[in-house]
């Protein structure tokens, strides 16, 4: 058949059931186009055929013949085709590509190629969009780091570039952040940025070896038996099989975890299944579709086992214990002051319950882990894990191997969210590839994404709250049931935090906590983006709402009478000595919102012309610490090297998901040595080259790693300068870094020189660096459970169709205390994309499990916010710089989104006066509301 | 798993149909193939021989005026639909609809066609073709015959076509006089899967204040796309006003049967709904039929 790709016409043998995505990835090798869903869901495999964008993923190939294809490779200006290897040269950037690069619109990178092939398409036929004609055109093409703001801003940028002449991006504006530093504050590009938006970057599937096997999981499919018997002779036959394992070929330790080893990486004869997504056996084969076939032909029988599928019931005698230690994981307890006392005065005392939702990380990027054994013994992990020495410790206990025999090469990761820290694929792929001695790839579809990793607890909050008539709280109680799943991943620390985060950020002279982690036969949960407190400041600054109608007070006023502040007392006796900019976000907030709503912003307000849409604003409060905190060692380690050439390198294995630590890193570096930024070369996620840079987890690698570095690139430049000092004996306070140079009283020295005058006298040019962040205390101990909190308020404006139940979110206003701002972009995108998830937390996101079995196994199911659903997001700063991060930063990436989902289910109330007590809003449940109301 | 082995782009009905009749093995027409494929992947539908891929057939993909009556090729991408200035002249219900169905992309390949072969209850297209008196064109072994759509249904999924051995050549609707309108809503939940709750399409015919024909259409509000007769009869001939336009409702509500789907709404939600939109498109193609 004939195809025209990118221009250039080819012919192809015809294969059987090929789809368009495959013929590009698999056989032209342009792997730019990526599959996120394979379901025609997400938009990630957006190409153009005749110029229209269409699905690679559903699109056949043969549909293709005779067409016209363009890719993400084929949107740069290509000049000069060298004939001789048949590649083109890319000479110059499409303006798109540059405006997205430039407005920081390209985060993890992922989606990048279809967001920008959709928008060419979109530019061709309309070169002025409005932004109304964008959220058309790109309504289903998914951004999970839900850039869609930048989104939008690069598009009109490239949209008018391309009608002036010179083609010129504007630069974006981000307000009001401020800094006396020569390049941390300033605003930078990724250094990852022209591979993402040319489709040049690889992320772990685009990878191939040679004579590369393809590996599937056979998934129990029940969510709780007893597995009787397993039979893998009709996989082992089928040809093309090259491997099929079972449980009792594990070499080493059978269960994983980050914290509990209580999940089996194979369930075996006898053993227990706890969930849907449980693994029975690994079939590695020649082809994907093999190894598909393969594990169908597996027989496995079970004995079922009631099922457990809620906390509360998981905690009631009687019901089967699904871990030896029973189905209690945690019982957390916060204890402050004297509880009865502080009922006691109260003048009133509220009391509710709220429940929220499992929800879904939705990653655009499918887990995949590539395992390859080396000739010389050792084995070779290539995925996108958000805690890569983790991995190898993992691994290695898997194949009881020493940890060293194991090299995790980390590679770029299309989202995390805390959704890639556990164990995926990685050991099975290890596994598998140790047993046939050749490279192993294992991939998730989506399918098996959704079962599988561990998710956003779903809990059940009881509070009950105590005030005086003038708002000061009293007291608050909380009750926790949060369910941790089939297995406890981090459970244990995710609870702990909802439950210390759970009366807010305010200061409550007695307060309770109790929190039940709970083990039932749902997927497991684990680490998700707020990790813990999203949940508990829904119930809390719900509460909180509550209270001020009852007391008849406004609720930012109530806020700020309770609003922690330096000198105050958290829940769990820490005394907040410094950096606490939780007044000054209230106070930011509360003047646009009124400058926006003209006054009154809690008064609904009827829509011109369609009175039954009512609009109103609603108000929430939220904070979150950085770092692990609660007595964890919480170091980084960094490296800093400096070549002969000039360049700097640091080295860390900490990850990169898109949230940008890569540019910040690079620019601590940079400041450090007084040099532009591109002079610095950024290592992550290598445990051969990096040092251990702790989990990318807690908001913390700013602070942690950021530190690290700081400090590491801090004692090489003393260092350096002790050296040449002597060499010119010159003290040295006359010895200045500037631009690629040393001046040393006059005289100039290349910065590269340096290497070798260090070298002269023994001294290597570089340096390890091991920051231990501030010690904190356990939970339960009073004094300093977290280093630093970060703050934010927010103020969300809905509108509600009073007829429908319908809510959409029109604008938010977020401001954060999160300390210095390293990197504006990287911050930008996360205050944008935390408001967007907060949204989808509060609207759209609810992974269904009825009885163990998963509901939302399709993405077609589980609905993120598209760029349809984004509002206009006011990003407002309040930075109370922290004297122990890196230049004042504290951690920005969690924060953002704790808040907005109970701004909006505020506003909803406001607006109609239904109170939103479970998660996600359900617009059936708003018009029985007002229904009712009507009747009365 | 091989899902298909002969991918054949067909030039013409007869080549298609040939070509269905004639595979060595189980074969299937293919349009957009949004659903199709997805089925296939998904392993809900069984692997196939053939997919006869008619979406390049030249019959069946013009959109034009034929004899006093627009002609919509089953296999003109929903996208082309929207943009059609002829089926925004005569169609502006199906226009709303056709613009709702699926994503941007999936509209580039996804057609009229097969939204209505599809035959869910709730199809939009099907909805707005209804609501507009659409005959559809079908064409097989014993030649080209024209059918009403509504007699087109039998269960959810299932319709009349016999797909191993007819196409779905196109639709023919009637071109629009200056006193009528039409117009399409739909009300959908932000979670779960994205197919309507309910939705609803109307046409009239006025004159002055006065109603002189309507055609209503409702899903799922039973087990196949359906009018509301009675709904229509109330409103025939009436002058419009509000208490014509609830009593339209109450008889809608009268005779659809609204059921709950888990997840994604109850029968009381749709019912609520289902006077919502009813006093909403017919707002709306009032409005239009006065221009």
């Amino acid at each position: 058949m004939r195809i025209t790709v990118n221009g250039v016409q080819r012919s192809i043998e015809v294969r059987f059931g090929e789809m368009l995505s495959d013929l590009l990835r698999e056989r032209l090798g342009l792997t730019g186009t990526k599959i996120g869903c394979n379901e025609a869901e997400c938009g990630s495999c957006t190409v153009l055929v005749s110029g229209e964008p269409v699905l690679a993923c559903t699109y056949p190939a043969g549909k293709a013949v005779g067409k016209e294809v363009i890719t993400i490779e084929g949107l740069a200006n290509v000049e000069s085709l060298d004939q001789s290897r048949k590649t083109a040269r890319q000479v110059e950037l499409h303006p798109l590509q540059r405006a997205f690069i430039t407005h920081g619109a390209v985060q993890c990178g992922f989606c990048i190629p279809g967001q920008i092939v959709t928008a060419f398409a979109l530019l061709q036929s309309n070169p002025d969009p409005t932004e109304d004609e964008i959220k058309y055109a790109l309504k289903d093409t998914l951004c999970r780091c839900a850039g869609y703001p930048s989104i939008i801003r690069a598009i009109q940028s490239a949209a008018k570039a391309m009608q002036s002449d010179a083609e010129e991006i504007s630069e974006p504006e981000i307000p009001g952040i401020t800094h006396d530093f020569r390049v941390v504050g300033t605003q930078l590009i990724r250094p990852d940025a022209v591979e993402k938006v040319t489709g040049k970057a690889l992320f772990t599937d685009d990878l191939k070896f040679p004579e590369m096997l393809h590996a599937r999981v056979k998934r129990a499919g029940v969510p709780h038996a007893i597995v009787k018997s397993v039979n893998v002779e009709g996989a082992r036959s089928l040809p093309g099989v090259v491997a099929v394992l079972t449980a009792e070929d594990i070499l080493g330790e059978v269960n994983h975890g980050l914290v509990v080893y209580d999940w089996p990486t194979l369930v075996g004869i006898g053993e227990r299944v706890r969930y849907v997504g449980d693994a029975i056996a690994l079939v590695a084969a020649e082809t994907r579709e093999i190894a598909t076939q393969a594990i169908e032909l597996i027989e496995v029988d079970y004995e079922a086992q009631p099922v457990i599928s809620h906390p509360v019931q998981s905690r009631q005698p009687d019901v089967p214990q699904l871990h030896p230690s029973g189905n209690l994981l945690k019982h957390i307890k916060v204890r402050k002051g004297d509880l009865e006392i502080g009922f006691q005065e109260a003048d009133l005392i509220l009391e509710h319950t709220f429940h929220t939702a499992i929800t879904e990380h939705a990653f655009i990027e499918p887990e995949c882990s590539i395992a390859r054994p080396l000739p010389d013994g050792r084995m070779e992990i290539y995925v996108g894990s958000q805690i890569p020495y983790s991995d190898r410790h993992q691994v290695a206990r898997t194949l009881n191997w020493p940890e060293e025999r194991i090299r995790i090469v980390g590679q770029l990761m299309g989202g995390g969210f805390g959704g890639k820290e556990d164990i995926a694929g990685q050991t099975h792929a290890a596994l598998l590839a140790l047993a046939t001695g050749k490279t192993v790839k294992l991939l998730f579809d989506r399918h098996e994404s959704l079962l599988v990793h561990p998710k956003r607890h779903a809990t059940q909050i009881q509070v009950k709250m105590g005030a005086k008539l003038d708002g000061r709280l009293t007291a608050v109680e909380t009750e926790l049931y949060g369910d941790t799943g089939a297995y406890a991943s981090l459970g244990e620390k995710v609870l702990t935090r909802a439950t210390t985060h759970s009366s807010g950020p305010y200061e409550v002279p007695h307060a309770r906590a109790d929190c039940y982690a709970m083990y039932t036969n749902n997927p497991p949960a684990g680490a998700f983006r707020g990790f813990g407190v999203t949940q508990s400041a829904f119930a809390i600054e719900s509460m909180m709402d509550m209270l001020a109608e009852k007391l008849g007070m406004d609720p930012v006023e109530l806020r700020r009478l309770n609003a922690l502040r330096v000198g105050s007392e958290t829940n769990t006796g820490q005394v907040l000595t410094e950096s606490v900019g939780l007044l000054e976000c209230m106070q930011k907030v509360e003047d646009e919102m009124n400058h926006l709503s003209g006054g009154q912003p809690f008064t609904p307000k009827r829509v011109e012309g369609a009175p039954h849409r009512v609009r109103a604003w609603g108000f929430a409060a939220g904070y979150k610490n950085t770092g692990l905190g609660g007595g964890a060692p919480d170091k980084a380690a960094a490296e800093v090297e400096l070549f002969a050439d000039g360049m700097l390198e640091v080295r860390t294995s900490s990850a990169e998901l898109g949230q940008g630590l890569v540019t910040v890193l690079q620019m601590i570096v940079a400041e450090e040595f007084n040099q532009t930024p591109t002079k610095v070369r950024v290592v992550v996620m290598d445990t051969d080259l990096t040092p251990d840079g702790g989990p990318t987890t807690a908001s913390r690698q700013t602070y942690v790693t950021g530190n690290a570095a700081r400090l590491a690139a801090n004692t090489l430049r003393q260092a350096a300068v002790t050296t040449l000092a002597e060499k010119f004996d010159q003290p040295p306070d006359k010895i200045r870094f500037v631009e690629g140079l040393v001046q040393v009283n006059g005289q100039v020295v290349p910065l590269g020189e340096v290497v070798g005058a260090m070298q002269a006298e023994g001294r290597e040019p570089r340096v390890l660096y091991e920051y231990w962040a501030p010690e904190t205390k356990p939970l339960g101990q009073g004094g300093d459970m977290h280093f630093a909190f970060s703050f934010a308020a927010q103020a969300a404006e809905v509108e509600v169709d009073t007829r429908t139940g319908e809510v959409s979110v029109l604008r938010v206003i977020a401001a954060s205390d999160a300390g210095q701002v390293i990197n504006p972009l990287g911050f930008q995108g996360q205050v944008e994309g935390g408001v967007v998830m907060g949204l989808g937390n509060a609207l759209t996101e609810n992974f269904i499990v009825e009885q163990g079995q998963v509901f939302t196994d399709r993405l077609a199911r589980y609905r993120m916010p598209s760029i349809v659903q984004t509002p206009e997001i006011i990003s407002i700063l309040a930075s109370h710089p922290t004297k122990d991060g890196p230049y004042g930063a504290k951690g920005i990436g969690e924060l953002v989104s704790i808040p907005t989902t109970p701004a909006i289910t505020n506003a909803i109330y406001h607006a109609v006066g239904v109170r939103i007590d479970r998660l996600p809003v359900d617009q059936e449940v708003i018009i029985q509301h007002l229904k009712g109301k009507v009747k009365q | 798993m091989i899902l298909w082995k002969d991918y054949h782009l067909a030039h013409s009905i007869e080549d298609a149909l040939e070509t269905l009749w004639n595979a060595p093995g189980p074969a299937r027409l293919i349009a957009g193939g949004t659903d199709l494929l997805l089925d296939l992947q998904q392993g809900r539908h069984p692997p196939v021989h053939t997919l006869v891929d008619v979406s390049a057939v030249p019959e069946m993909t013009s959109i034009e005026l034929r004899r006093e009556k627009l002609f919509i090729g089953a296999a003109v991408p929903l996208n082309r639909v929207v943009l059609s200035p002829l089926v925004q002249e005569h169609a502006e219900a199906l226009v709303e609809a056709a613009g709702l169905i699926g994503g941007p992309q999936v509209r580039n390949t996804a057609t009229l066609g097969g939204n209505v072969a599809h035959a869910l209850p709730a199809g939009d297209g099907t909805i707005a073709l209804l609501a507009l008196g659409a005959q559809a064109e079908i064409a097989g072994g014993s030649g080209i015959y024209r059918s009403p759509l509504e007699d087109l249904y039998l269960g959810p999924g299932r319709s009349r076509l016999a797909t191993q051995e007819e196409l779905l050549v196109g639709f023919y609707l009637p071109i629009r006089s200056k006193n009528e309108g039409s117009a399409f809503q739909r009300i959908m939940r932000p979670q779960g899967v994205a197919i309507a709750i309910l939705n609803l399409a109307a046409w009239i015919r006025r004159r002055g204040d006065v109603i002189l024909d309507v055609r209503l259409a409702i899903g799922p509000a039973g087990p196949i796309p359906r009018r509301s007769n009675e709904a229509e009869h109330v409103l025939r001939g009436k002058k419009m006003s509000p208490e014509v336009r609830e009593k339209a409702v109450g008889s809608l509500l009268a005779e659809a049967s609204f059921r709950t789907s888990p997840h994604r709404a109850t029968a009381e939600y749709r019912k609520y709904m289902a006077g919502v939109l009813l006093e909403n498109v017919l707002e709306t193609a009032w409005q239009r039929s006065a221009s």
